[in-house]
């Protein structure tokens, strides 16, 4: 048997040091363990510094002993790899186990261990832990806001319509595959603007505009028996033809009156609130700044140089300001700009502007997706004879954004986390609505609690999307 | 030059629509402001303001200007987005080299940061450490020093403030130190570019910027001392420390959750910027006989800083724009003091909605002009 030399570990005495380290290591471990579990110190009788520090060095010696190159037993050797490659990598790595084994008993407690589910009232919540009671009892307002209670199923059933409706594009065949950007880019979101202005606010808040609503949507129908030849002019001239003809002549008082859906009690914007308001201002967001980037995203790249600096202009003005001046700005400087007699609802300025806002973000992104794509796309479209708009939607659009779905999904997801901003207009999304609970006299103290419960939500959220457009890049990804 | 129609005509609407929508917009509001009887104008900045501001960097109060408020909420904005650029910069670049460790428990636990800080909207990370942390720390009396002179209370952060003396003589020995450090580099390059010696620049300029303000002490009579906070009892039950610094808890929790929030995004730069650098830059590098430090220092980083310093730079914008979520736990910073305050007194809402985006706007713009200009001269030079 050769000499052990503890300095310089090597093969020849593997299991001598193989046993001795992973003995020292399972001490370390479990001294951690038992300290942060049981409550029980083994090393108590040393001097405290040294209690404090023993676990640390004796992992650290064990860790030493183990690492041996080329073992010929695979674990170890993955081991070694993984989190022991040199002394420093050795401390690093039992520091982080400590942490988590260290914080794992108070987050547990905290949870679940000594939280309070039962009950509906505040005494419930005497213990140590978190007061979950208190989630239950505000969870209506936290996702509706100030919605009637009664009239929550309203908020319910649309969102669910939504949804159902939104994931027609996994149903459909292929006889119907070619018309789903039309549905997703036009028809979806007017039948969402329907369900919103219709059913959740159920009152008269711009009834006019059904007529619009109706005259779009009839001649997107009627559109699809026109020979493509005339096309372009008719959705030039048919819609507003429509429109006013619905509004001024065939329309009167009394149909108004009819379509009204008297059933439903008018809610107005300031009442909703909570989780529902953040979703349907990131939807409705989302759906416009897109096409208003993408515009500022071709003018940017226009050729005529006028088009160009006024797109610079907008968007270098947008993305230089923060949000919240700009929701100050049309909170109390938008009114300024309007006439006098035009009212236009809280909501729905704060939606217009986080639009403007967002979509200089995308347009940028796509102007980088534009500007990656080789010249020799864009010449061999013109060499087919396509002209200007014909070459972006069929050639290099397509292309473009393919290229920069990770950076459309971040803007997007920086639009979500931007929500909570608009409490700066009045509006109480979910962390609104909890800073309002959390001041409520017969719940105080439990900011805490509210708080981890919204970021968990938010996390849920933007987690999902990041990974959904992971998943989309790598769909799309064409080999160049 | 043949003017063509097809040309002309989108132009020209774009134009007439831009005209016709600042032209409307201009016309209403004159129309309202008579109809309120509002007028348009600067003057209100030299009036007394009126208002107090908790925490200032200069001397302030009701009886100064609203200019001079402007200033201080800009001062504190500033302040507040230095710190925490600093703060996050260091952060950032720990964690964007950790996630590329082949160490997996660091590793993970750098990309568990990265996930968990980054999907939080800022504005709750930042009521949750407002109202929920800093909230459960202890009240004056019962609070700990740590390390003997920092307290760490409910009311805010004291720390001990320096007290200089002839610290004038002590700032021109820095900028002695800087002004030699640079000679010394140059004359280093030179007698690399002639001679094929290499000086140790890096080790003689530390030397020098600790040496020359340490012999300033001895020499130039520049004295430090700290002035420690101390307990004071105003009431039964009300204390407070006086003397030292004291930081409010609104900036704590401001540069504490602007920085772990925008680390992460650094963190993600620096890491697509190490990555970016080709594997075989560094094998080319090492095949030339180059030591490791070497490596890093003349291939892998000036590649990887090419990478990273644009979209750092943004960050380091985002977060200047963000610190403006401070008027949410009333941190006195630009869009609170002077777009929330001010604006309430005077009811001037263009005037000061328009000086604050147009102050926001001249800050990014400048600095994005700076990044133009500095990335086409670090661009690489293709031929």
């Amino acid at each position: 048997m050769s000499k052990i030399n503890f300095l310089k570990p090597d093969k020849s005495n593997l299991y001598t040091y193989l046993y001795l380290g992973s003995f020292l290591f399972f001490i370390s471990i479990s001294d951690v363990f038992l300290n942060s579990f049981f409550n029980v110190n083994l090393t108590g009788f040393l001097p405290n510094f040294l209690s404090f520090l023993l676990p640390l060095i004796l992992g650290f010696i064990g860790l030493y002993f183990i690492r041996i190159e080329y073992s010929g037993i695979n674990k170890l050797d993955l081991l070694n790899k993984h989190i022991n490659t040199n002394n420093f990598n050795a401390i690093l790595s039992l520091l982080i186990i400590f942490v988590i084994i260290k914080s794992i008993p108070p987050l547990l407690s905290w949870f679940v261990i000594d939280a309070s589910f039962a009950g509906d009232s505040k005494d419930v919540c005497s213990g140590s832990g978190a007061c979950w009671t208190y989630i239950k009892v505000w969870i209506r307002r936290f996702m509706y806001g100030m919605y009637p209670n009664a009239e929550q199923w309203r908020i319910n059933l649309s969102f669910i319509a939504l949804m159902l409706l939104g994931s027609v594009g996994y149903f459909a065949t292929d006889r119907f595959k070619k018309y789903l950007t039309l549905y997703y880019v036009v028809i979806y979101p007017l039948i969402a603007f329907l369900f919103i202005f219709f059913f959740i606010s159920g009152g008269p808040v711009f009834f006019d505009f059904s007529y619009g609503i109706i005259a779009a949507i009839l001649s997107i129908i009627i559109g699809f028996f026109i020979p493509s030849k005339f096309k372009f002019y008719y959705f030039l001239i048919v819609p507003l033809a429509l429109y006013i003809v619905l509004k001024y002549f065939l329309f009167f008082e009394e149909y108004i009156e009819l379509g009204k859906l008297d059933g439903l009690n008018w809610v107005e914007t300031g009442a909703w609130g909570g989780l529902s308001l953040t979703f349907i201002i990131s939807f409705f967001c989302l759906i416009f700044c897109f096409p208003i980037g993408m515009a500022f995203a071709l003018g940017r790249r226009s050729g005529f140089p006028l088009i160009r600096y006024i797109s610079i202009g907008f968007i270098e003005f947008w993305r230089g300001v923060p949000l919240i001046t700009v929701l100050f700005m049309s909170a109390v400087m938008f009114p300024m700009f309007l006439p006098a007699d035009f009212f236009i609802d809280k909501l729905v300025r704060c939606i217009i502007a986080i639009s403007l806002f967002e979509a200089a973000y995308v347009a940028e992104v796509i102007r980088g997706g534009l500007q990656a794509l080789p010249r020799g796309q864009y010449e061999a479209a013109k060499s087919l004879g396509m002209g200007y708009w014909r070459m972006h939607i069929f050639v290099i659009l397509p292309q473009a954004l393919k290229l920069v779905i990770p950076g459309i999904a971040n803007t997007f997801l920086a639009l979500v986390k931007d929500t909570p901003l608009i409490f700066v207009v009045g509006l109480l999304e979910i962390v609104g609505m909890l800073n309002l609970a959390k001041t409520n006299p017969k719940w105080l103290g439990f900011a805490m609690e509210g708080y981890v419960f919204a970021a968990i939500i938010f996390w849920i959220i933007c987690y999902a999307m990041s990974k959904y457009s992971y998943n989309l890049e790598q769909k799309y990804k064409t080999d160049r | 030059m043949n003017f063509k129609l097809k040309d002309i005509v989108p132009q020209l609407i774009t134009v007439l629509a831009v005209v016709f929508i600042f032209g409307f917009f201009t016309y209403n509001a004159q129309i309202n402001m008579e109809n309120r009887g509002i007028d348009f104008g600067y003057g209100f900045l030299s009036q007394e303001s009126s208002f107090d501001v908790q925490f200032s960097l200069i001397e302030y109060d009701g009886s100064h200007s609203y200019f001079r408020a402007y200033l201080v909420g800009l001062l504190n904005t500033i302040l507040v987005s230095v710190i925490g650029i600093i703060i996050a910069t260091i952060l950032g670049v720990i964690v964007g080299v950790a996630r590329l460790s082949p160490n997996y428990l660091i590793n993970k636990f750098a990309a568990f940061y990265v996930e968990f800080f980054r999907n939080i909207p800022l504005l709750l990370q930042i009521f949750f450490w407002y109202f929920a942390a800093l909230r459960a720390l202890p009240l004056p009396q019962d609070a700990e020093a740590i390390f003997g002179v920092f307290f760490l209370t409910i009311k805010g952060l004291y720390v001990p403030a320096f007290i200089w003396q002839n610290l004038s003589i002590f700032l021109y020995s820095i900028v002695a130190a800087v002004l030699a450090i640079v000679i010394i580099r140059f004359h280093a390059k030179k007698v690399q570019e002639n001679q094929g010696k290499q000086i140790p620049v890096f080790y003689i300029s530390l030397g020098l910027l600790f040496i020359l303000p340490l012999l300033s002490f001895f020499i130039g009579g520049v004295g430090l001392s700290f002035e420690v906070p101390v307990l004071k009892q105003l009431a039964t039950t009300s204390f407070i420390y006086e003397g030292g610094v004291s930081l409010p808890p609104e900036l704590i929790a401001l540069t504490l959750s602007l920085s772990l929030y925008t680390a992460t995004f650094i963190a993600e730069c620096v890491r697509a910027g190490i990555q970016g650098v080709g594997k075989g830059q560094k094998e080319a590098a090492a095949s030339i006989g180059l030591t490791p430090n070497q490596v890093l220092k003349l291939v892998i980083m000036p590649q990887a800083l090419r990478i990273i310093i644009p979209p750092t730079t943004n960050q380091y914008l985002n977060l200047t724009k963000n610190s403006s979520l401070a008027a949410a736990i009333a941190y006195p910073d630009l869009v609170l003091v002077f777009a929330g305050t001010a604006l309430m007194q005077t009811g001037k809402a263009i005037e000061i909605v328009s000086i604050t985006m147009f102050t926001y706007l001249t800050l990014s713009i400048s600095i994005s002009i700076l990044m133009n200009w500095y990335n086409k001269r670090i661009a690489i030079q293709e031929k």
